[in-house]
C-alpha cells in the first residue's frame, strides 16, 4: 500500500518536472528553429549572410574573446589573492568582486556612459591621452565600449568558480612549495593549477556564454547598427523593424545564438562530468 | 601568541603585493569607479528634485512591477526548483541526464533571444498564447508575461543551489525518521527542509535580484505600456538614455535606487551563506 503510493508520488513529481521544463526550456528552442526556417532555407541563408549580421558577428567575437582573456587572467589573480592570503577587508573585497552579478546590466552600460561619455568626468582624461599619443580612442558608443561593458558583466564568473576550489584545497601545498624555494609562477603552474583546471574551464565556458549573449549593458553603449552592434542587438533591431520578413530574419540570427548556447551547454556538461569523475578517483 | 601564528602564515606564499595591486586597481577601474560615477551623477540633483523624480507615478509603478513580478517569479522558481532538484537527485528515469544538462539553458541563451521567443509563443497568434486565450488568460503584454520571462531566467538559480546539498544529505537521516514512524510529509518538513533552507534562500535571493534588474528577456513580452503598468525599472532607465529625450540625471537617480536594492540583497545573501557555513562547520 505504502509502496504504491510512493511510486505514484515519484512519477507525479517526475511528470510535473518534465512538463515544466519542456514548456519553459525545450519548446522555446524549438520555436526559434521553427520560426527561423519558416520561410525556407534561402531566406535563412540570406539573413545569416546579410552585411549587418556579419558585422555583428565580428563585434560579438571581438568582445567575447577580449572579455574572456581579461577575465580569465584577472579571475585567477583575484581568486589567488582572496584564498591564499589573510588581510583586512578580505570579505568586503570578495563581495565587491561579485557586484556585477546582482546589479542590472542596464546600470553597467549607464555607468560607462557617465564615466567616459560626453559629460562624463573621465572624458578629459581620455582626451588628454588621445592628444598625447595621437590616438583616437572613444570609450562610449564604440566597439571598445562594447568590450568594456562585456568585461563588466562577466567580471566575477571565473573567480567565483575557482574560489571555492581553492578554499577547499587550503594552503599547505603552496606553503610547502614556497619553503622549498619555488617561485610564485612555479607554485601556480605545478601546484595550484592542476587543482583548479576544471573549475577554470567551467568558469570560462560560463563567461563565454554570458559575453556573447549580453544585451542590456551593450545596448546602452552601442548605437550604430552595422558598426558596433553585437548579435543580440542585431536580433533586437530586426525584431523591432516589425515586418514579417525582418522578424523571420531576427529568428534566423537567433538560431545562430541558440546553436552557440547549445555548444556551451554540451561543453559545460563534458567538463562537469570529467571534473566529477576525476574527483572520485 | 596569535600574532606570531599569523605572521608565520603570511610571508610564506609569494605574490601578495602584486596580486593585491592588480586586484584592487582593476576592480576599481572596471567596476567601482564607473559605479561611483552613477552615484556622483545622481547627486548632481538637489534632494528635492531627486525625491520628486523617483516618486513620479511612472517610476513608482515600474519599481512595483519589477519587484512584484520578480518576487512572484522567484516564489514559483523556489517551488519548482526544490521539486526539480529533488527529482534529479533522488530518482532515476529515462532522460534524466538530458534534463540535468539543459537546466542552465537560461544562462547560455542570450536574453534577447529568450525575450522575442517567449513573446511569440505567448502572444495571441503563438500556440501557447492561443491555448491560454481560450481559457481567458492573456499572457503576452501583461504582468503574467513579465513573470513568465522572469521564471525562465531564474530556473537555474534555485535548482543549482539546492542540488549539491541534497546530494550530500545522507539517506540514513530519512531512514531513521521512517523507522521511528514518521510519515513522508513529516520527514520532508522536519528533516529535509531545514537542511535545504539556506541554499533555498540563496537561490531565491539570486533569482529575485536577477529578476528585478532584468532587461533583455522582459522588454518584449511586457509590452512596456505605462497605462497597464507593464514597464520595468530597467526599461525606464534605458528610455532615458535613448536619443531624443536624453535625461542622464534621471537615469542615474533611478539607477541609484536600483543599486541600493541590489546591495541590500547581495548583503542579505552573504549573511545567509555566512550563517549556513557556520552552522555546518560547528
Amino acid at each position: 500500500m505504502k509502496r504504491s503510493r510512493e511510486k505514484i508520488v515519484k512519477w507525479l513529481l517526475i511528470g510535473i518536472t518534465v512538463i515544466f521544463l519542456l514548456f519553459m526550456l525545450v519548446l522555446p528552442m524549438v520555436e526559434v528553429i521553427y520560426r527561423a526556417l519558416k520561410d525556407g532555407l534561402e531566406t535563412y541563408k540570406t539573413a545569416l549572410t546579410a552585411k549587418n549580421t556579419l558585422s555583428a558577428l565580428r563585434v560579438t567575437l571581438i568582445a567575447t574573446v577580449i572579455a574572456l582573456t581579461v577575465n580569465t587572467i584577472l579571475g585567477i589573480i583575484m581568486a589567488w589573492q582572496v584564498t591564499k592570503f589573510d588581510f583586512k577587508g578580505k570579505n568586503i573585497l570578495s563581495t565587491l568582486i561579485d557586484i556585477p552579478f546582482s546589479i542590472s546590466p542596464v546600470i553597467a552600460g549607464l555607468a560607462f556612459i557617465m564615466t567616459f561619455g560626453r559629460s562624463g568626468w573621465a572624458k578629459p582624461v581620455i582626451d588628454g591621452i588621445n592628444n598625447a599619443l595621437g590616438t583616437d580612442i572613444v570609450l562610449v558608443f564604440s566597439v571598445p565600449a562594447v568590450v568594456l561593458a562585456t568585461i563588466f558583466v562577466t567580471f566575477p564568473f571565473i573567480s567565483r568558480e575557482i574560489i571555492p576550489i581553492l578554499h577547499a584545497q587550503g594552503r599547505t601545498e603552496e606553503e610547502a612549495a614556497a619553503l622549498m624555494g619555488a617561485s610564485g609562477m612555479t607554485i601556480f603552474r605545478k601546484v595550484t593549477f592542476p587543482h583548479i583546471k576544471w573549475g577554470l574551464v567551467y568558469g570560462m565556458i560560463l563567461c563565454t556564454a554570458r559575453a556573447f549573449g549580453e544585451f542590456g549593458a551593450v545596448y546602452a553603449v552601442s548605437k550604430a547598427r552595422g558598426k558596433t552592434f553585437t548579435l543580440p542587438l542585431e536580433v533586437d533591431a530586426l525584431y523591432m523593424s516589425g515586418t514579417a520578413d525582418s522578424i523571420t530574419q531576427a529568428f534566423a540570427v537567433s538560431s545562430l545564438l541558440v546553436g552557440m548556447a547549445v555548444i556551451v551547454l554540451i561543453l559545460k556538461n563534458i567538463v562537469e562530468y570529467r571534473g566529477k569523475s576525476k574527483k572520485s578517483v | 601568541m596569535k600574532k606570531a601564528g599569523r605572521r608565520k602564515g603570511k610571508v610564506v606564499i609569494p605574490g601578495f603585493g602584486i596580486t593585491m595591486g592588480i586586484t584592487v586597481s582593476m576592480l576599481s577601474i572596471l567596476i567601482l569607479i564607473p559605479l561611483a560615477s552613477v552615484m556622483a551623477y545622481s547627486f548632481k540633483m538637489s534632494p528635492f528634485e531627486f525625491v520628486k523624480l523617483i516618486t513620479k507615478p511612472g517610476v513608482v509603478n515600474a519599481f512595483a512591477t519589477s519587484i512584484g513580478c520578480a518576487f512572484v517569479a522567484a516564489v514559483i522558481n523556489a517551488v519548482f526548483g526544490v521539486m526539480i532538484a529533488w527529482v534529479l537527485v533522488r530518482y532515476d528515469f529515462f532522460g534524466k541526464r538530458f534534463i540535468d544538462g539543459i537546466i542552465e539553458l537560461p544562462f547560455a541563451l542570450p536574453t534577447a533571444v529568450a525575450g522575442i521567443t517567449l513573446t511569440k509563443m505567448y502572444s495571441d497568434n503563438g500556440f501557447l498564447g492561443k491555448a491560454l486565450e481560450r481559457i481567458g488568460i492573456k499572457a503576452a503584454y501583461t504582468k503574467i508575461g513579465i513573470i513568465i520571462a522572469m521564471v525562465f531566467i531564474g530556473i537555474p538559480f534555485v535548482v543549482r543551489a539546492i542540488q549539491p546539498v541534497l546530494e550530500k544529505l545522507p539517506k540514513s537521516c530519512e531512514e531513521a525518521g521512517l523507522m521511528l514512524g514518521a510519515s513522508r510529509a513529516v520527514i520532508f518538513r522536519k528533516i529535509i527542509f531545514p537542511e535545504i533552507m539556506p541554499p533555498l534562500l540563496t537561490g531565491f535571493g539570486l533569482a529575485l535580484a536577477r529578476g528585478i534588474g532584468e532587461y533583455g528577456s522582459v522588454i518584449y513580452i511586457s509590452g512596456n505600456s505605462e497605462k497597464n503598468k507593464t514597464q520595468v525599472v530597467s526599461y525606464i532607465i534605458m528610455q532615458k538614455l535613448n536619443s531624443g529625450n536624453v535625461d542622464y540625471e534621471g537615469a542615474a537617480a533611478i539607477a541609484l535606487i536600483l543599486l541600493i536594492i541590489s546591495f541590500i540583497m547581495l548583503f542579505a545573501i552573504n549573511i545567509v551563506q555566512h550563517v549556513a557555513s557556520k552552522r555546518t562547520s560547528a
